[in-house]
């Protein structure tokens, strides 16, 4: 039983002339994660303006559950310099909220450090983490995140993608994900589109992965990076670079056709 | 004290209490060009006003206002940036005020006091006008504080979560244009948008919340009209001007002392 949160149907957009987006379809189902990745200039954060009403396609219709939800969390946040604003301001903007609860939501993206500090001087790891806080503040039945993980380096990149992979587990929430590389969305996604302004293809992402019109648009070198995806670290580093150990599990498995050895990116 | 400093004074008071806030809203949304169109169009506002009959700073408002949707009309079209399109707002209404006031032959017109303003001249009148204004576009600023904040910080992600975004933005630029009427008097048309900055920029440094510093605004503002009318009684200087180098002292004064950065 899934209950539909979000549709669009053939969605078309011509801007100044230059055709953004070509008959696109989509879905995205209650506590599902769709992730729609494309090079850039692939109309991804063109398409999800239109999903949020942003933006009026010239073509097609989009749908959204009545009384939907969304947690919004945009690409990237240009703040002027002169405003003085705390996080806890930041994250209650769209919702107000007692101090407690912000507390709770910032520690659950690991960032309650933050919480007084003004939003111009944290991080570029902390402020996604800021800006997802902000997101789930709202309760949403659906989290749209763009680009989540721009400005975060490698290792927090992954840590970051587990936090969000997990949010389904602890909110229940859908989830439609805008990311340029498919390796870092694989493990927690149920669905994947791949846009170029249309929809080359989608599917599962193993499925995507060996479409050849994924190839094609990747390239074999951007395809094979697909077998660094799967391998796991024994140990990760926290917000400060500190080494935290993971849980004795690691059974690393190379990946589906073992294109590589399992690459340790160790940069502590 | 006399009369006229009182009002002078008291007039001065009522816009900085009001520019403060709402300087501070313009530079954190970095529309300071925006303010100086505006107010560049007060002077065809003035000679509307005179060929209507109509209270002066009546007409200033209504001309800043039609000026604001004029951009955002023009806004609509992507091919200019919009400081290019402030540019030849502010130019082009400033000339077609000063033309057409020299089409009022029978109008005598103390252009400075327009361009650079009269505190000195201003009447009872004038300061029920200053004052109502002031109070309304505090007022009505303090309704829309929380939804302007949050399309500040970031517009797309406050539409999506449930602000109305052109509203919002629209009572705004009216707020500024209900400011820039009433402060005209004060420091000119030329002159207006330092009211509006120069305080909330001095304020900056000291501030901790977004409410701080409009607050603290409010009050450097006030100071600078004070030290502004209180030097140009001493060495018998032009008063608007006056008082914006006052705000500008303050803000230099604010740049160098001791104090805790934020930041």
């Amino acid at each position: 039983m899934t209950e539909l949160l979000l549709t669009a149907e053939n969605i078309g957009l011509t801007i100044r002339g230059n055709p953004i987006l070509h008959n696109v379809n989509l879905r995205v189902a209650a506590g599902e994660i769709v992730a729609l990745i494309g090079p850039n200039g692939a109309g991804k954060s063109t398409l999800v303006r239109v999903l949020l009403g942003l933006l009026r396609p010239d073509s097609g219709r989009v749908w959204s559950r009545p009384g939907l939800r969304i947690g919004y969390m945009p690409q990237r946040l240009a703040l002027d310099g002169t405003l003085p604003l705390s996080v806890q301001r930041f994250v209650t903007l769209g919702t107000p909220a007692a101090r407690a609860r912000v507390q709770a939501v910032l520690a659950e993206v690991g960032a309650a450090h933050v919480l007084d500090s003004p939003v111009q001087a944290v991080s570029g790891g902390e402020l996604q983490r800021v800006m997802l806080a902000r997101a789930l503040l709202r309760e949403p039945d659906l989290l749209v995140l763009d680009e989540p993980i721009q400005g975060v380096d490698l290792n927090g990149q992954y840590e970051l993608y587990d936090l969000i992979g997990g949010l389904r587990r602890t909110h229940g929430c859908g989830m439609l994900m805008v990311s340029h590389e498919l390796h870092l969305v694989m493990a927690t996604t149920d669905h994947v589109l791949c846009l170029n302004r249309h929809v080359c293809c989608s599917g599962h992402p193993d499925h995507v992965a060996r479409d050849p019109a994924y190839l094609d648009l990747f390239g074999i070198d951007g395809a094979r990076r697909l077998a660094v995806y799967h391998h796991h670290h024994n140990h990760h580093h926290d917000l400060h670079g500190a080494v935290v150990p993971d849980l004795p599990l690691s059974s690393a498995s190379g990946g589906e056709g073992g294109h590589r050895p399992p690459v340790e990116q160790d940069r502590g | 004290m006399d009369d006229f400093l009182a009002r002078a004074l008291l007039g001065g008071v009522g816009v900085a209490l009001a520019a403060g806030p709402l300087g501070a809203f313009i530079v954190w949304r970095r529309m300071a060009y925006f303010g100086d169109t505006l107010a560049h169009s007060g002077l065809l506002g003035i000679v509307l006003g005179t060929v209507l009959n109509l209270n002066l700073q009546l007409g200033v408002a209504i001309t800043c206002l039609v000026v604001a949707l004029v951009l955002v009309l023009l806004q609509r079209q992507r091919r200019l940036a919009t400081d290019t399109l402030l540019g030849i707002l502010a130019h082009t209404t400033l000339s077609l005020g000063l033309v057409a006031l020299a089409f009022l032959e029978t109008v005598r017109v103390d252009l400075t006091a327009y361009l650079f303003g009269d505190i000195l001249a201003i009447g009872p009148i004038d300061l029920y006008w200053i004052w109502g204004g002031a109070l309304l576009a505090l007022g009505a600023l303090a309704g829309l504080w929380r939804p302007l904040l949050a399309i500040t910080v970031h517009e797309e992600l406050a539409q999506v979560e449930g602000v109305p975004v052109f509203p919002v933005r629209l009572a705004f630029m009216l707020l500024v244009a209900i400011v820039i009427a009433v402060a005209m008097k004060v420091v000119g048309i030329l002159l207006i948008t330092s009211l509006l900055i120069i305080p909330a920029a001095a304020a900056r440094r000291f501030a901790r919340s977004p409410e701080g510093m409009a607050l603290l605004a409010s009050g450097l503002g006030c100071a600078a009209v004070g030290l502004g009318l209180w030097a140009s009684l001493r060495w018998d200087t032009p008063a608007g001007p006056s008082v914006v180098l006052a705000a500008a002292f303050l803000f230099v004064l604010s740049s160098v002392v001791p104090g805790r950065s934020w930041r």
